[in-house]
């Protein structure tokens, strides 16, 4: 054993300059230099240069005239430095009862309407970016009304942020609410 | 369910073998030591490993000798991690301010990370600097990898050796394996990953202000080199809390995809480095369509579980088409299950929804994919080790039935052998159940659960099984660091690899000193449908019928309170 212990120290200290500090700077470095709005996460960016946001990042939305994303279990909701997901089991009480009185109150601003499970259920992450096109055109007549626009209007705008499956297959339908609600403001009034 | 679904689930899935087999071809012309494109650049480095440590690569050791430098490189390994994250607050690379670990959050993150497990007690944006991500658990995340990988290695080595005595060089096994097959891959992925979207700063986060006016703070790190070497060397440990579900670790379906890929495929190519080597090419494609076929139908059962009714969308009256709590809308359904099968089948135990909100059945199989014993295809070398085991299991089985001495692949399989062999396959349930059976009686562990009832007694099961398979993931409303369970786990994950590592490389031993004998028409046909059948039945059985009665208990019993509890709400 004690013959072993010399080159099991060396190794390891040569394997942390290597692995543990040479390649993530090399990647750093590499990543900084040839992608580097992806490599600062993907910020976005109002025109005075403030970073709003993250593209890739879900963020709380609660105004009428905006789109919502899904409801989120990171902290307070959406934050970004707790994601976590609710955790809960199928059979939850808690969760039950969440999913319940969240319904009840999308069922009133859009009576008739099925609504998607994605606009109820809380996401693995905590911070969803995206909702499915099903739940964007379920809040469409709320949107319209708020912001005092025709409503096809507002779905036009929802088609036009559509994100499809790679290939017709590979992941899902879906749309970004951060951008979706940017272009929001960019064509319409927010106050009605 | 749907076409797109099956296809996606089928893409991902088959794609990781259809890569595995070129890095296979690659990755035993590494192990056999032989030159490769890379010698240019890694010669050199390879060079100043071997003079810095005084090994020389070239002398065979003993199964003894090779087991117990490795053992003393995972300890070594263990301290500085143990170290650096206890003495964290005080250590520099720290822009979070974070303070060092917990006595007993060390202990077990140390050995989790050691193992291959990557099981977390703790969430890492709120808990480690950018010093213990890059410096400490990067580092384990490949030398880990690569400690598996040698035992393939070696195993492979003992069936080509004709009376023998050595089973290679654990040193340039280590070496070799992490500087030629890791390090390139990891850093051409990681790169790709970067170009997707994966974030790669020393910067600690920034604080946005949102559109409605609030302030945001997002946490970043140097994600992708990290990721990259997550998914190829099969660890799973993330980042972020959320893991593969957080969008910074995996933001787009092409990205879950180039990941879901990654969790498998190193696992598949040792399957062929090893039947290179061995020159049973064939023998080996029988193993790898044993897993495959497991592995599949894993993944197709959650991707019916989860497009069961959820009660809670049941209750709520809202679309019940598939259960989303806890799924991210970019991945959906099949995405997830094909993830649910890829990291339980490996040990990767990286998640990209969260397993505790799947429903029972499809909670049920992620345990039952790893109560197999991670060979589906499990970790790198690892996996076709403990498959090696299960294949003399077979041989045995048949043997018996037919009262001949059992052959595999040219060695007979005697007493030491299937000793041996019990011995890694028997810690498996020891662990996950005798632990299990002490943490549902102790009220210590029971402060720790989020649920009571079935569901309760599925996260106690769940993370016993996950850290003695060294699988790392969880379900999560478990809070795990406590005393009880960051020690406990830390002695099942400690176990669950070393022990069957050790019986492994002694099974190698005994194989390595033995004849090589040439088949005769006596000699059971391991590369044919019916070893296949055979395999696979001794794979379930010895998973299945051990852990029937705890599941029971689990996820059965809970798949029938859900089905009630659907009847009744609608």
């Amino acid at each position: 054993m004690l013959s072993h212990l010399r080159p099991a120290l060396v190794s390891m200290g040569l394997f942390t300059a290597l692995l543990g500090v040479a390649y993530p700077l090399a990647v750093t470095g590499v990543a900084q230099a040839a992608f580097p709005a992806q490599a600062g996460g993907s910020l976005v960016r109002d025109e005075a240069g403030k970073v709003v946001g993250s593209a890739l990042i879900g963020q709380v939305f609660a105004a009428p005239e905006y789109f919502h994303g899904r409801p989120s279990a990171a902290g307070n909701g959406y934050d970004a430095s707790a994601s976590s997901g609710s955790n809960m089991g199928p059979l939850n009480e808690k969760l039950i009862e969440r999913e319940k009185t969240d319904a009840v109150s999308l069922r009133a601003e859009n009576p008739g309407a099925v609504i998607p499970a994605d606009a109820v259920t809380t996401s693995a992450s905590g911070l969803d970016p995206d909702i499915t096109p099903a739940n964007a055109r379920f809040q469409a007549p709320r949107i319209a009304k708020a912001r005092g626009v025709p409503e096809k209007a507002v779905l036009a705008t929802i088609d036009q942020h559509l994100d499809q499956p790679l290939l017709g297959f590979i992941g899902q339908s879906r749309v970004n609410v951060l951008a979706l609600n940017r272009a929001l403001d960019a064509r319409f009034q927010k106050g009605g | 369910m749907n076409w797109q679904g099956w296809a996606e689930i089928a893409l991902t899935l088959s794609l990781a073998v259809a890569v595995g087999w070129p890095l296979g071809v690659f990755m035993s012309r590494v192990w056999n030591g032989e030159r490769t494109f890379l010698d240019p650049i890694m010669r050199p480095v390879e060079a100043l490993f071997y003079t810095a440590c005084g090994v020389d690569p070239k002398k065979s050791q003993s199964w003894h000798a090779y087991a117990l430098a490795l053992l003393a490189f995972n300890l070594i390994g263990f301290v500085i991690t143990y170290a650096v994250l206890r003495l964290q607050g005080v250590l520099p690379m720290n822009p979070q301010g974070f303070a060092g670990l917990s006595g007993h959050l060390s202990f077990n993150t140390a050995i989790s990370f050691v193992t291959n497990t990557n099981w977390q007690s703790y969430a890492g944006e709120t808990t480690m600097s950018t010093l213990s991500q890059m410096v400490v658990l990067t580092v384990q995340n490949f030398v880990s990898a690569a400690t598996g990988a040698t035992v393939a290695a070696a195993l492979a080595r003992a069936f080509i050796a004709n009376r023998g005595e050595g089973v290679g060089n654990f040193w340039a096994d280590l070496i070799r394996t992490t500087l030629y097959v890791l390090l390139p891959l990891s850093f051409v992925v990681a790169v790709l990953l970067v170009a997707l979207g994966i974030p790669q700063t020393l910067a600690a986060g920034v604080t946005a202000h949102t559109l409605e006016g609030a302030d945001q703070k997002i946490s970043l790190y140097a994600v992708a080199s990290q990721e990259a070497i997550k998914m190829l060397g099969i660890n799973g440990g993330g980042i972020f809390n959320a893991n593969s579900a957080h969008p910074f670790e995996n933001p787009t379906p092409l990205t879950n995809l180039i990941t879901a890929v990654s969790i498998n495929t190193l696992g598949w190519a040792a399957f062929f480095a090893f039947g290179r080597m061995v020159l049973a090419k064939k023998d080996v494609h029988a193993l790898v369509m044993a897993a495959f076929v497991l592995l599949f139908a894993g993944a197709a059962g959650v991707y019916a579980t989860e497009t069961q009714p959820a009660p809670a969308q049941v209750a709520a009256k809202v679309d019940t088409t598939v259960n989303m709590e806890g799924k991210e809308v970019r991945f959906g359904a099949p995405a997830t299950a094909a993830w649910v099968a890829a990291t339980t089948g490996a040990s990767n135990g990286s998640v990209n929804g969260m397993h505790s909100s799947l429903m029972p059945l499809g909670g049920g199989i992620a345990m039952f994919l790893m109560q197999l014993g991670e060979i589906l295809p499990g970790g790198i070398g690892s996996g076709i080790a403990i498959m090696v085991v299960m294949a003399l299991l077979s041989v045995f089985v048949a043997g018996l039935m037919v009262g001949r001495t059992p052959e595999y692949l040219g060695k007979k399989i005697e007493a030491r052998e299937i000793q041996f062999s019990i011995l890694a396959v028997v810690i498996i349930p020891l662990s996950m159940l005798g632990f299990s059976a002490l943490a549902a009686v102790l009220p210590e562990a029971l402060k720790g659960l989020m649920h009571s009832g079935p569901h309760g007694l599925s996260e106690i099961l769940y993370a016993y099984v996950s850290g003695t398979a060294n699988n790392g993931s969880a379900f999560a409303g478990l809070t795990a660091n406590a005393p009880w369970w960051d020690v406990t786990l830390a002695i099942a994950m400690a176990c669950g690899r070393f022990l069957p590592i050790v019986a492994v490389l002694a099974i190698a031993g005994a194989l390595a000193a033995k004849p090589k004998l040439a088949p005769t028409a006596g000699t059971l046909p391991t590369d044919g449908g019916l070893f296949v059948g055979l395999l696979i039945g001794v794979i379930l059985i010895l998973g299945g019928l051990q852990f029937f009665p705890a599941m029971a208990l689990g996820p059965i019993v809970e798949h029938f309170q859900v089905l009630g509890a659907v009847a009744a709400l609608r």
